[in-house]
């Protein structure tokens, strides 16, 4: 069994910014090994990697700067925003079963700098080419496509697009770290902004992030000795829905029930802990319309429910779910979706600066709409 | 002729498609075991498992499922084009075959002609077809 058999002991993170001047590599040792001192373990210890497919920088390359130990466990999980819950419980599955000791996941990208993956005339995957060719290019135009469905369907409307907006630039203006930690964002500043897909307007869309994250997970009894509170991995979940197709996911009986749905039967099957338990949640957030269908699908609420559920500041602090408390990737940083991992860990460590009294429990998501993970983390008893 | 437009590659998987709307006809695969229609093209069928597959017609007609309006940043391909409307149409004969694609008032009319104010879910179109090469000739749609 997975549950509470291991624990995160360590994260950090590099500065985020639109541009930052080292390479995606030092980004990325500087997180790992920054994550091993959060935890009190020396990087020659280091036994077990996990990352993303889209990352760049290798195993061989971390483990040779970074100095870690003879590597007995490393594996990747693809699908970009999918990935990072994903990276953290395999890594979880490797310490419990015994291949790895201390597991380090991360994440380093260079985005704020360049290299946007629509820009380029690929058509070749067996989607792109039914896509493509009709001016349907960019992620923002995929999920945009399933929002005006959505909008149809259950009468949500952009002033429940701009909750989600404007709650994570109210969490990321009490942020030090966080890009937007000085801009304010009001809602007239968001239903004036400029359209990016209709009906998506900029602050729907999430920043462009130079920056690299990284945490440490060890056995819950390595954990009892080690620097920080430990944080608990309760349950873990994977999710590729049948008939799914990543990104345009207009293909099946029913688009609107994604990856989510699935990663949470198998999360909340593991789990002792309720939706209507958990204290605190980081959804994933490349897109505005993710927070509403995640908090259908992993049930907070029912389906077409999930914009009404963002009224009354109910993502906020002191609402009914306090969601992407760092301001996630709509207003801390974007980096895959892996802030939302350490904003989850500190939440349970009691030390976010958007922390939410008592927490006990925090439901960590990667991307809806393309094969997908999460992560229930609790605070150690 | 184009204007530009991605030109999507011809492979295995959708060269039938594109002979067919060569001749003014839309298709979808479909498994030679069971029967099932499918859509987008894959080399085997999930219900049956056969690997046989062939492109059938279907009427051409269907529904707006959803829209959305681009605007920049795009490929240069589509920058000049917007705002530009894209739709995905539910196939007539299974709501659930759905396919991506523009709405025009009259073939060969650009993209971008088409007031989006116009558009409405549920409307009724019918596919009409736009040469952008010799080989490549575009699904676009028109309202009924």
């Amino acid at each position: 069994m997975l549950k509470d058999a291991t624990a995160i002991v360590g994260i950090a993170e590099t500065q985020f910014a639109k541009h930052l001047e080292p390479s995606e590599y030092e980004l990325a040792c500087q997180a790992i090994v920054g994550a091993c001192r959060d935890a009190g373990i020396d990087p020659s210890e280091v036994d077990g990697l996990a990352s993303y497919t889209m990352e760049t920088t290798t195993e061989v390359d971390v483990a040779r700067a970074a100095g870690l130990g003879d590597i007995s466990f490393f594996a990747q999980v693809g699908y970009g925003g999918g990935a990072g819950p994903g990276c953290v419980g395999q890594l979880a599955m490797a310490v419990a079963t015994g291949q790895c000791r201390v597991g380090v996941a991360w994440r380093s990208r260079k985005r704020g700098s360049g290299g946007r993956p629509w820009a380029g005339a690929h058509q070749a995957g067996v989607s792109e080419c039914w896509t493509r060719p009709f001016g349907l290019l960019r992620p923002v135009d995929e999920v945009g496509m399933l929002m005006r469905r959505y909008m149809h369907e259950y009468g949500a409307t952009r002033d429940h697009l701009a909750n989600v907006a404007i709650s994570g630039r109210k969490y990321a203006n009490r942020n030090p770290r966080a890009m937007m930690y000085e801009r304010t964002l009001t809602r007239e500043d968001y239903m004036q902004a400029r359209w990016i897909s209709e009906p998506l307007c900029l602050f729907d869309n999430c920043l462009e992030t130079d920056g690299a994250l990284a945490c440490v997970v060890v056995s819950a009894a390595r954990a009892r000795d080690c620097r920080q509170p430990p944080v608990m991995i309760h349950a873990f979940g994977q999710g590729l829905p049948q008939q799914h197709q990543t990104m345009v996911n207009y293909f099946n009986d029913d688009p609107l029930e994604g990856p989510a749905w699935s990663c949470a039967r198998q999360l909340f099957r593991e789990s002792d802990v309720r939706p209507e338990e958990i204290d605190v949640a980081q959804l994933y957030d490349a897109f505005t319309p993710l927070v509403p269908l995640s908090l259908e699908g992993y049930g907070f609420c029912k389906r077409g429910e999930g914009a009404a559920f963002t009224e009354d500041g109910a993502l906020e602090l002191g609402g009914r779910l306090p969601v992407n408390t760092s301001g996630g990737g709509l207003s801390e940083a974007y980096v895959h979706g892996f802030n939302l991992i350490n904003e989850g860990v500190r939440q349970m460590r009691g030390s976010s600066v958007n922390q939410v009294e008592g927490a006990e429990s925090c439901l960590v998501t990667g991307g809806e709409g393309v094969p997908t993970s999460a992560l229930l983390l609790r605070r150690a008893i | 002729m184009s204007q530009g437009y991605l030109t999507p590659p011809i492979d295995e998987n959708n060269a039938g498609f594109w002979e067919a709307t060569r001749r003014g006809v839309l298709s979808v695969e479909q498994c030679t075991g069971c029967e099932v229609r499918r859509f987008p093209p894959r080399p085997m069928c999930p219900h049956c498992h056969e690997t046989g597959r062939c492109w059938v017609p279907v009427s051409g007609e269907g529904t707006i499922w959803s829209f959305v309006v681009p605007h920049p940043p795009l490929l240069p391909e589509f920058t000049e084009l917007a705002p530009y409307s894209v739709i995905i149409v539910s196939l007539a004969e299974d709501p659930r075959l759905r396919m991506v694609g523009n709405l025009v008032d009259e073939p060969g009319d650009r993209i971008n002609a088409f007031d989006p104010a116009r558009i409405e879910i549920g409307a009724r179109v019918r596919v009409v077809f736009e040469p952008i090469s010799d080989s490549i000739h575009l699904p676009r749609w028109v309202l009924l």
